[in-house]
């Protein structure tokens, strides 16, 4: 076992949702409950990480963080190290490919808070703050912590992309799942096996509590 | 002191204007899908609508340049469905609508509201926890916590039974004779609203038909729409003459005489009788000149419903006419009716309601 990449992959997943979860949040609020025109194409962006190979999104990703681009040359102006190959690239390209994830269980969740309910919300003297955090969050976490998990254990699987633009630097950038195929690249099936076994556990548990939330979600739906 | 509304929109098609006195329970009542509920969300701030001007009191809450958002109105309101917020008690539930109060004091509010709701014993359950009628006792005390104003109710017994709902009426008139503020209630069941409301306001297809104190309206309805959302069924095509210089409707070969009130012009008119309102004669007593518009008819169906008898007249010589009269029950077994008899009613001229076009 790479207790090491183990490591790296749990602070990678937790930086992710640090990054991701607030504005995604938001923006699933935002889709949810805000109609205008455009909105699909709005949603479909959002989705194309779930359609594109890694390897695509990957190399875009590592262009876009690259000492070529702006982002990057200003990055490694400001901080003296480059963006790709960097834990913070990776973890900026982890919370690009995770947006799926993170937006559409919680803008499913927004979704089916009634419109009464938010109209009571504001008959009750309620600012748009106030009803927020008192009655859409408690509502929809549900949806949240779905799309918390969901997050959470996708990027610790994550691979395609992380290796496109993290490359394989012990401590760095090789995740549990990098570790996993350099390890069966040495024929070591011993501690591949022990790793995909870990990451299958988690993943089964992710699956398990997202579908257990998604049912309490719409049990309340129809109690509502 | 009124509650002053005009409101225009379109999707929903609105173009009312009403003013709605203050302290009285008053009715918005119309068919389904005539804007009721719509009127409501506009008065409370929650549609955006093309233009509205809306004032209580001498406070504006809607003029050309001025938009106060909902939680600046003086407003408490009990949804269709309640809109109880699931994740909270009852009392979270309440003491959600006085979060500009204190602990101690919402605390003490919120219970004081549950007890003129009547209940307070319920104040830790969840909504789903509750029935139809305990969730629209919370949804009410919920919407008075805040000791609106207004309180505006929207079909707020729809999903109740009808015993539970005749102890609602009672609580609610209870209620209100204890706050004594604006109660303005929406609902389609026309029973429900000459039970709870003194004021009553008819509309449809978004436009204000008529408004009055309750009986008034409910006995006098303005024009033939309104007289057939009252469920009056009986409208009938007749003619204004004049004879000896008084003004009479000629009705088939019938002279009927009107209100002396009302000086119609002469030419074609609507009128309509309301079918409770019609005199039965008892074939065997002598009528003559004290009875007012005698009117002679075959009688074509008698049907009994509940405590009452429905009779479908035909006046003589108008053989596509009808004329409905409801009477008590025990009056039919005082004096028997068979179909295919015939009768005499009397059409008072006050039970004469001439329509508008």
């Amino acid at each position: 076992m790479d207790w090491v990449a183990v490591v790296l992959s749990l602070k990678l997943a937790i930086a992710t949702q640090l990054l991701l979860l607030p504005p995604a949040i938001i923006g699933a609020r935002w889709l949810a409950l805000t109609p205008f025109r455009g909105k699909v194409w709005i949603e479909g962006l959002l989705a194309l990480p779930l359609v594109l190979p890694p390897t695509v999104i990957g190399y875009y990703l590592l262009v876009i963080m690259g000492s070529q681009s702006p982002l990057g040359r200003s990055f490694e102006n400001w901080w003296g190290q480059s963006l790709a190959f960097s834990f913070t690239g990776l973890v900026i390209a982890s919370a690009f490919i995770n947006i799926p994830f993170a937006v559409q269980p919680a803008q499913r969740a927004f979704e089916a808070i009634p419109t009464e309910l938010h109209e009571a919300a504001k008959c009750c003297g309620l600012t748009f703050w106030q009803s927020f955090h008192r009655i859409e969050l408690p509502l929809a976490w549900p949806g949240i912590l779905s799309a918390v998990m969901m997050t959470f254990a996708h990027t610790l699987g994550e691979f395609g992309v992380v290796l496109m633009v993290g490359g394989n630097i012990p401590g760095e950038t090789r995740t549990l799942a990098i570790s996993i195929y350099d390890r069966t690249q040495s024929f070591d099936f011993t501690a591949a096996g022990t790793m995909s076994l870990f990451l299958l556990l988690i993943s089964v548990a992710t699956i398990a509590v997202s579908y257990g939330l998604a049912e309490r979600l719409l049990r309340r739906r129809r109690l509502t | 002191m009124s509650l002053r509304v005009a409101i225009y929109h379109h999707a929903p098609e609105l173009d009312f204007e009403a003013v709605i006195p203050v302290g009285q329970i008053s009715a918005l009542v119309g068919p389904s899908g005539s804007g009721k509920t719509s009127i409501l969300r506009g008065i409370a701030g929650l549609l955006k609508t093309r233009h509205a001007r809306i004032s209580l009191a001498n406070e504006d809450w809607d003029t050309q340049d001025l938009h106060r958002p909902t939680r600046e109105r003086s407003i408490g309101m009990v949804p269709q469905q309640h809109a109880l917020f699931p994740h909270l008690s009852v009392l979270g539930n309440v003491e959600m609508a006085l979060g500009h109060l204190g602990r101690a004091e919402k605390r003490q509010r919120a219970q004081e509201s549950l007890q003129l709701a009547q209940i307070a014993e319920l104040a830790n359950r969840r909504p789903q926890e509750l029935s139809g009628g305990q969730r629209q006792r919370a949804a009410l005390a919920r919407a008075i916590a805040r000791k609106p104003q207004l309180v505006l109710l929207d079909e707020p017994f729809s999903a109740i039974d009808r015993g539970m709902r005749k102890r609602l009426y009672l609580e609610l008139r209870h209620l209100h004779q204890q706050l004594h503020n604006t109660v303005l209630l929406v609902t389609h069941d026309l029973d429900e609203a000459a039970q709870l409301a003194s004021y009553l306001l008819l509309i449809d297809q978004g436009r204000l038909l008529q408004a009055g104190e309750t009986t008034q309206v409910l006995t006098q309805p303005r024009c033939e729409q309104a007289a057939r959302l009252l469920d009056i069924p009986n409208i009938f095509n007749a003619r204004i003459i004049e004879t000896a210089g008084q003004r009479q409707l000629q009705w088939g070969e019938h002279r009927l005489k009107i209100s002396a009130d009302i000086s119609p012009a002469c030419g074609k008119v609507k009128f309509a009788v309301l079918p409770q309102n019609p005199l039965l004669v008892k074939s065997d007593r002598p009528w003559g000149s004290h009875l007012e518009n005698p009117v002679s008819a075959l009688v074509r169906d008698i049907v009994t419903l509940g405590g009452e008898v429905v009779l479908w007249l035909q006046p003589l010589n108008m053989p596509e006419t009808r004329l409905q009269v409801r009477l008590p029950e025990r009056a039919i077994r005082r004096y028997p009716v068979i179909s295919g008899s015939q009768v005499t009613v009397c059409l008072r001229a006050a039970d004469i309601v001439l329509l508008e076009d």
